[in-house]
Parts: structure tokens; sequence; C-alpha cells
């Protein structure tokens, strides 16, 4: 019971706080990549306390609704994985949270919230079937979708799951919105689409999805710390590496198009996930 | 921080952005170029204001939700400087919406740029408590730009 109540407390206060920091910490080393000093490691909190501190202001009330809806889709998905849930239920709730920040923009009329909204739609569709793959992949090796049994299994998963972890990779640079994939809300590109997704969502509730972003963060290098589920410096060291690639990655390449992505993620995507179930099947 | 190029010559567009290059580096003070006013607590404009752009300031102006600060910068934007006897120039940026900060100079140099922009942080600070206590409780609805 107290460590169930301990898991909670962590999935909802810890992850957040983490969340931001590894946001901070990133700003600070692209700073760094391009040659610049960087804010604060605290800035991604004095954002979100400043936003939250905003009027609020919205286009329709559904915007709100859908603020909230995701915030609270990240933090329970994010408190299933510490409760070491299923692995699948964590997927499809992480998912319907993402779906909601693309209801939510739809719901204004304006252009740049429509094509970031149809953009995400269009991410979402790349990242998702690499995900359930993922996860199939695990099943496959050691039988279960619990998180539980996956820190009881004795060896390393990446071993087994190689191929697999690479196609995580796309998965997380889509979810981290870093370039090549950074189309919905076109972050580097601001002049683009404005802000794509996140045009009309502002103050208060651009502070909640933000919030939602780290959980999502989290979740997602959880997800990855799973292929070193033996010991906790090798979790932290793999996430470390691939999250300090993931940075990497987002400052030599340069935005595509969603046509591209597609092709390319599920070309490259699908075809090690399934090398790898296929392996795991032969051997 | 928006940047709104209000029929500026380009000089002090340039002097702007070169606040935000590895040289200058705005975003050690946690600033950074936004394209979206709703995003946006600071509003960096330059250049003049004319009854065709005047209408694009307002509307930007009121989709940035309070608490808000406006930075004027150059000497077009302060007053009109070496346009204001054109006959489409109305004047500077204050003519249409209130200003916080003036920064002058004819291009404004990027050290004055960010100068400007921290006192702006220092403002905006002041006008957040003021703003705190007098928080409507209610949403605002966001009027639809025609
Ligand atoms: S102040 Fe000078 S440099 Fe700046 S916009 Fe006006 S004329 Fe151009």
């Amino acid at each position: 019971m107290r460590e169930t109540l301990l898991a909670i407390f962590i999935g909802l206060f810890a992850t957040p706080l983490l969340g931001g920091l590894i946001n901070g910490l990133d700003r600070i080393i692209t700073a760094r990549l391009q040659g610049r000093i960087g804010p604060p490691v605290w800035q991604p909190f004095y954002d979100v306390i400043k936003l939250l501190s905003k009027e609020k202001m919205v286009v329709n009330v559904w915007q709100a609704f859908c603020a909230y809806a995701y915030l609270s889709a990240a933090a329970i998905s994010v408190v299933l994985f510490f409760l070491k849930s299923d692995l699948l239920l964590i997927l499809f709730i992480q998912a319907v949270g993402a779906v909601f920040v693309v209801i939510g923009a739809l719901s204004s009329t304006s252009p740049f919230s429509q094509v970031g909204a149809h953009r995400e739609l269009l991410q979402i569709l790349s990242y998702e079937p690499l995900l359930i793959l993922v996860v199939a992949g695990i099943y496959l090796e050691i039988g279960s979708f619990k998180i539980d049994d996956i820190y009881a299994w004795g060896q390393p998963l990446i071993f087994k799951l190689p191929f697999l972890f690479i196609a995580l990779g796309y998965a997380l640079t889509i979810k981290l919105r870093k370039s090549p994939f950074d189309l919905s809300t076109s972050h580097h590109g601001h002049q683009e689409i404005v802000k794509g997704v996140l045009t009309d969502y502002s103050g208060p509730f651009l502070a909640l999805i933000e919030i939602g972003h780290w959980y999502d963060i989290i979740l997602i290098l959880g997800l990855c710390s799973l292929f070193w589920a033996t010991g906790w410096i090798g979790m932290i060291i793999l996430v470390a590496i691939t999250y300090f690639i993931e940075i990497l990655i987002d400052n030599v390449t340069a935005r595509m198009t969603w046509r591209w992505m597609i092709g390319y993620v599920w070309a490259m995507g699908l075809t090690l996930s399934i090398v790898n179930l296929i392996w795991i099947n032969l051997a | 921080m928006l940047h709104f190029d209000c029929g500026s010559c380009n000089g002090c567009d340039i002097e702007t952005l070169a606040c935000l290059t590895p040289v200058y580096d705005i975003e050690r003070f946690g600033v950074i170029n936004v394209g979206n006013p709703m995003h946006a607590d600071i509003l960096l404009v330059t250049g003049t204001v004319n009854p065709r752009n005047k209408k694009v300031l307002v509307n930007l102006y009121d989709q940035m939700p309070n608490p808000k600060v406006v930075v004027a910068i150059g000497s077009c934007g302060l007053s009109g400087g070496i346009f204001k006897d054109a006959y489409n120039v109305l004047g500077g940026i204050d003519k249409v919406i209130p200003v916080d900060v003036y920064v002058p100079g004819c291009p404004a140099k990027p050290e004055a740029i960010i100068d400007g922009v921290v006192m702006a942080l220092k403002k905006y600070e002041v006008i957040k408590k003021k703003h705190s206590d007098s928080v409507p409780s209610r949403m605002k609805w966001r009027k639809i730009a025609p």
C-alpha cells in the first residue's frame, strides 16, 4: 500500500519536475551546440509559472477542456507507468491525450491551428504503430505486457531488441517535437505556421499543455529505460545517451515535409521492427 | 517576445534579429523570439505606423494576453524619425498602443535593444503585480479577427 502511494506521488509530482529539468538541460545543450550560452536551467519552470499567472484567453471553451484532458491523460499514463501497470494500457491512455490536443486545436478557426492539428494527426499516425510494435516485441520476448515482469527479467532487453530500440528512437524524436519531425508545432521555424497546434492555446492553458508535455517526455524516456531494466546505472546511462543523440539530431537536421516523415518513418521503423520481430521468433 | 516590423527601413529589424545570434544571445535572459502574439509577453515594434498597418498592430496587441509590455525600437518607432513628415506616417508607436520602453537609435544598437528588453522584463514584474490584484476570475473570450 505504501509503495503504491509512493509510486503515485512520484508519478504525479516528481515527473513534471524531472521533465522540466530535462527540458532546461536540453535548452542549454542546444545553445552550447549553437555557440551560445543559453538560458538558466530553471527557465522552463519560470516560463510555466509565468504562463499560469497570465490572463485566461480562449477562442472557445473546448480548448480549455482539451488542455485539461491532455494533462490528465498524460499524468495518468505516467502514474500507471510508475505503478508498473500494463504497457498497452499506458500507450492507449497516452494516445487519448495526444488526440485531445488535436481536438482543441481543431476547435479554433485559425488556419495555423488547423494545419498544425492535421500535421499532429499525421505524426500520431507515424509513431503510434512503432510504439505498439515495440510493446509487441517486448511481449514476444518476455511473454507479458506488465512492466513488473520486465523488471523481473534477467537480462537487458536491448541485446535482444536493438532494432526495436532504434524504432523507438524515431517515435521519441517525433514525440519530443524535435527536428526533422517538428512539423506540427514548427518548434524552430516559428514563422512557418506560427506555432501549429499550439497557436491558439495561450496563457494558463499553454502551461497545462507544457506540463503535459513534460509528463510525455518522461513516459517515452521511461519506455527507453525498459530496455535496460536490470540496473539503475545502466538505465540512466542508456537514457542519457539516447537523449543526447536526440539533441544532436535535432541540431544537425532540417525540418522535412510530412510526406517524407510518413514514408521514412514507416519504411525504416516498420522494417526495423519487423526484422527484429522475425529475429526473436526464429531465436 | 514578439517582433513586429511596422514599416521600418529594415535597419532596426536586422539589429533586433542580431540579438538572437550567438554574439548577443538574448536567450541568456530566457527570452525567445516567438511568432505568435498569443504566446508573447513583450511586443517589440520597429518602424513607423501608417493607417494601414495600424490595424495589424492593434490586432496583435489585443491578441496578447495580459500582462504585457511594449518596446518601441529606433527613432522611427519613437517618433516617426526620418519619415516623420511623410504623408502616410502617423508618428511613433505610442500614437496607437501604449508603449512601456523606448529604445532610441537609428538603427538602435543590439546592446541597447537587449537593455530595453531587460528593462521591459523588470517592468513586466511590476505590471504583473498590479494585474494579479485586479485579475478577473472569469475567462476572457478572444475576439476573432475579421
Ligand atoms: S530608426 Fe533608422 S534604422 Fe530604424 S527603422 Fe527607422 S530609419 Fe530604419
